[in-house]
């Protein structure tokens, strides 16, 4: 059994950092920073249900944002409509696989992945187990890490929408699956913002939460 | 690096308990937290997925597959199908039929057709086309062709397998007015599309035309567009009013043309007489001859004729089955049939016109008796006709043409004919001959007189009244030459005798001439005797004493 602060009777302000006396019956009651005065807690609460909820949300956006349109292109009275995926083949098509590739690993591969690590991150602390908690905290890190370029499609989707507009000759404009798909890449930042990665440590048999 | 943190924890733990200096954390009231709000994220996203599959399922247009004979300028995932010029589908795949026949074209339509498409749903490609002096989708050359679709009459339907139109149609089906079938001989200079006039206004086309089953003719069935469709009755003629219809007849010559349109891309004209009675418009469908030209489709319709024969005695050229036959300038029948009748008793070969008159021609209380058509009620009528001279006789209609007609006429000085009726045989009506036999028959006449004059007694008169002025004709020379012996001499000499006294009549007028001066003298003298007298006239006057006293002596003053 280590030390932590949290059996030692201390919490940490997550916003100042200073290092607070729990008092002795505290049970119900709210903390709050003795120098700033933010509410103060050992783990961020009920974060495991948030990132859940997010979560599912995050997955249930997934699906009209791979299938509907992102992108209506019109050129000279031809409409045009483009998933994200048919985007990525038209690209291959075209002969621009980088790109391609580009967009098929920041668009699809990345959201997935971000999707199903958090998923895994959120039952390894439901089941508790003290396996793999360093892989897991790398795990979450990168997370985070990537989790700031993910709107990019979205960015480049909008900078076309602003840019292309000779109206007769060409016009793009932003599908339903653009709205679906950024909600998809708010949602999964949200769940792995609410999701506190000191619950990895605490698998390990002592129920320190709360 | 966190294995060392995590010692210096431990080491703190070993080491001592709670440090005092460390600030206690302030303790409050905990509010109650709305941790389950979280939950409204998810439920949210269900929601709005749910609609999104929903609407995506909802939005999915009906899917149509259409067989054309080609697929020229189709291309799968780019050609649209449109409706009035609206976008409202695209083709999916373009593939072959099982046996390879005809091109399958798998069109995605937008939910919005789901109400276009019916049982009698048309497709069709549209292509730059050029007919009947019209351009159509022209506009096709630069966006490639599309397929358009007319939706039909009948109410939205789940059929999606349809077979396209090679060719659009003429009419879409939604068009106000009315189609009518027409039937004719020959397809004439028609053709789908050619305009329908009425009153030279182009009110409609021909939308098909084909032949016959029987082979007997063509069937056209043309489109008049409301309003104008109301101008077709039961009554209503229509004739060919394609290209120009150049005639010649007994009337004349006969230029007729509907415009210059029709001249060049035929047309179908259509217009109610205007003694017909005012009738309601006809039901769609309905079956009307279609003329050959105006005049034979203004033709009374000849429902009720009677038929009589004419035997001529002269040569019928000239004379056609369809000449007309007139009763002083009315065209009341015309000729039905033309041939030899054989006369046993004379023998002979004869003439023979049949001709048809139609009674219904003839606005007289005829028509309504019911029984006037029985051959022996006619033959009466026809008998008190003739007895007033009612003949049938040829006439010339044109003399360029050298064209017969046949006219009715009374002529008061004919010889009484008995009407013949037999029933089984039409009625004759005798004829009297005419035109050019009648004046024949005049040049006969004239010759025959001709030939009575005594030609050479007349020469021979005129030879002695030749010889009698040449008689007197030297008599008047002998005449002459004698004035020219005798008379003309003399004549000069009295000429010169003339001429010698009026040279002496110059000479005493002349000026230096005696008598002149003598003249002169005389007056001059009877000038100063006239002074004289007025200076004693003058005298006298003043004086009047000196003609009892004499003249006084002058005194000096």
């Amino acid at each position: 059994m280590t030390a932590t602060a949290a059996r030692s009777g201390l919490i940490a302000c997550s916003l100042c950092g200073l290092l607070n006396a729990r008092p002795h019956r505290h049970a119900g009651m709210k903390l709050r920073c003795a120098r700033c005065g933010s509410v103060l807690y050992l783990r961020k609460p009920h974060s495991v249900e948030r990132c859940w909820a997010l979560l599912i949300a995050a997955y249930v956006l997934y699906l009209p944002a791979n299938l509907l349109p992102v992108l209506e292109t019109a050129k000279l009275g031809e409409r045009q409509w483009d998933t994200i995926m048919s985007g990525v083949l038209q690209l291959l098509h075209d002969g621009a696989w980088p790109l391609a590739l580009v967009i098929l690993i920041a668009s699809i591969c990345v959201p997935f992945a971000k999707l199903s690590s958090l998923t895994f991150l959120l039952v390894s602390v439901r089941s508790g187990s003290p396996a793999d908690r360093v892989l897991r905290a790398r795990l979450h890190r990168l997370l985070n890490f990537i989790g700031r370029w993910s709107l990019v499609d979205i960015y480049v989707g909008g900078l076309l929408v602003g840019l292309v507009r000779f109206e007769p000759v060409a016009v793009i404009s932003p599908g339903p699956g653009a709205i679906a798909f950024g909600a998809v890449v708010v949602l999964t930042m949200l769940a792995s913002q609410s999701f506190d990665p000191r619950l990895l440590w605490d698998a390990g048999g002592q129920d320190i939460r709360g | 690096m966190r294995a060392g943190r995590t010692s210096v924890a431990e080491d703190q733990q070993r080491g001592r308990d709670i440090p005092e200096a460390l600030p206690e954390a302030t303790a409050g009231e905990r509010r109650w937290h709305w941790v389950l709000l979280i939950w409204v994220v998810p439920v949210a996203a269900v929601l709005i997925g749910a609609w999104l599959a929903a609407r995506g399922i909802l939005n999915q247009g009906p899917t149509v597959v259409v067989s054309f004979k080609t697929g020229t300028g189709l291309e799968a995932g780019k050609t649209r199908v449109k409706y009035k010029d609206v976008d409202i589908g695209t083709v999916r795949s373009i593939g072959l039929s099982q046996d390879r026949s005809t091109v399958l074209v798998e069109a995605e339509l937008t939910p919005q057709a789901k109400g276009l498409i019916g049982d009698d749903t048309r497709f069709w490609v549209v292509r730059p086309r050029i007919t009947g002096g019209h351009a159509f989708g022209l506009g096709t050359i630069l966006s490639g062709a599309y397929i358009a679709l007319d939706p039909g009459k009948s109410p939205p339907s789940s059929r999606r397998i349809f077979q396209g139109l090679e060719t659009p149609p003429v009419v879409p089906a939604d068009a106000p007015g009315r189609q009518f079938v027409l039937h004719a001989d020959s397809l004439g200079s028609l053709d789908i599309g050619s305009p329908v006039y009425f009153r030279r206004v182009r009110v409609g086309q021909t939308v098909s035309a084909e032949l016959d089953s029987d082979g007997n003719g063509v069937t056209f069935r043309i489109f008049v567009d409301a309003p104008y469709d109301r101008y077709v009755s039961g009554a209503t003629r229509f004739w060919n009013a394609s290209g120009v219809d150049f005639s010649a007849d007994s009337t004349g010559f006969h230029l007729e043309t509907e415009s210059l349109a029709s001249v060049v891309i035929g047309g179908v004209a259509f217009q109610t007489p205007p003694e017909a009675a005012p009738a309601a418009p006809a039901p769609p469908n309905t079956r009307f001859e279609l003329f050959d030209n105006r005049e034979a489709a203004f033709k009374q319709p000849a429902t009720v004729k009677d038929t009589y024969i004419l035997h001529f005695r002269q040569s019928l050229r000239g004379l056609n089955v369809g000449s007309p036959v007139d009763f002083r300038g009315v065209v009341i029948g015309e000729v039905a049939r033309i041939s030899l009748d054989y006369d046993r008793a004379r023998p002979d070969l004869r003439p023979v016109v049949e001709i048809n008159i139609y009674p219904e021609r003839i606005t007289s209380r005829l028509r309504r008796r019911g029984a006037a058509n029985e051959t022996s009620i006619r033959a009466q009528t026809l008998q008190r006709f003739i007895n007033r001279g009612l003949r049938a006789q040829l006439r010339t209609g044109n003399l360029v043409t050298g064209q017969l007609y046949i006219s009715l006429d009374f002529f008061p000085n004919t010889q009484p004919v008995r009407v013949v009726s037999r029933s089984e045989e039409p009625l004759e009506i005798p004829t009297v001959p005419g035109g050019l036999e009648e004046i024949q028959n005049s040049l006969t006449a004239l010759l025959q007189k001709l030939d009575k004059i005594p030609l050479d007694e007349m020469a021979g008169d005129l030879r002695d009244s030749a010889r009698n002025l040449q008689l007197a004709l030297s008599e008047i020379s002998r005449l002459v030459s004698r004035f020219d012996d005798q008379i003309a001499p003399e004549l000069v000499s009295t000429l010169q005798q003339a001429r010698g006294a009026i040279e002496q009549a110059q000479g005493a007028l002349s000026q230096d001439a005696p008598l002149q001066g003598d003249l002169h003298g005389t007056l001059r003298e009877v000038t100063r005797a006239a002074e004289s007298i007025r200076s004693l006239a003058d005298y006298l006057e003043r004086h009047p004493e000196s003609l009892l006293r004499g003249k006084r002596e002058e005194r000096a003053p």
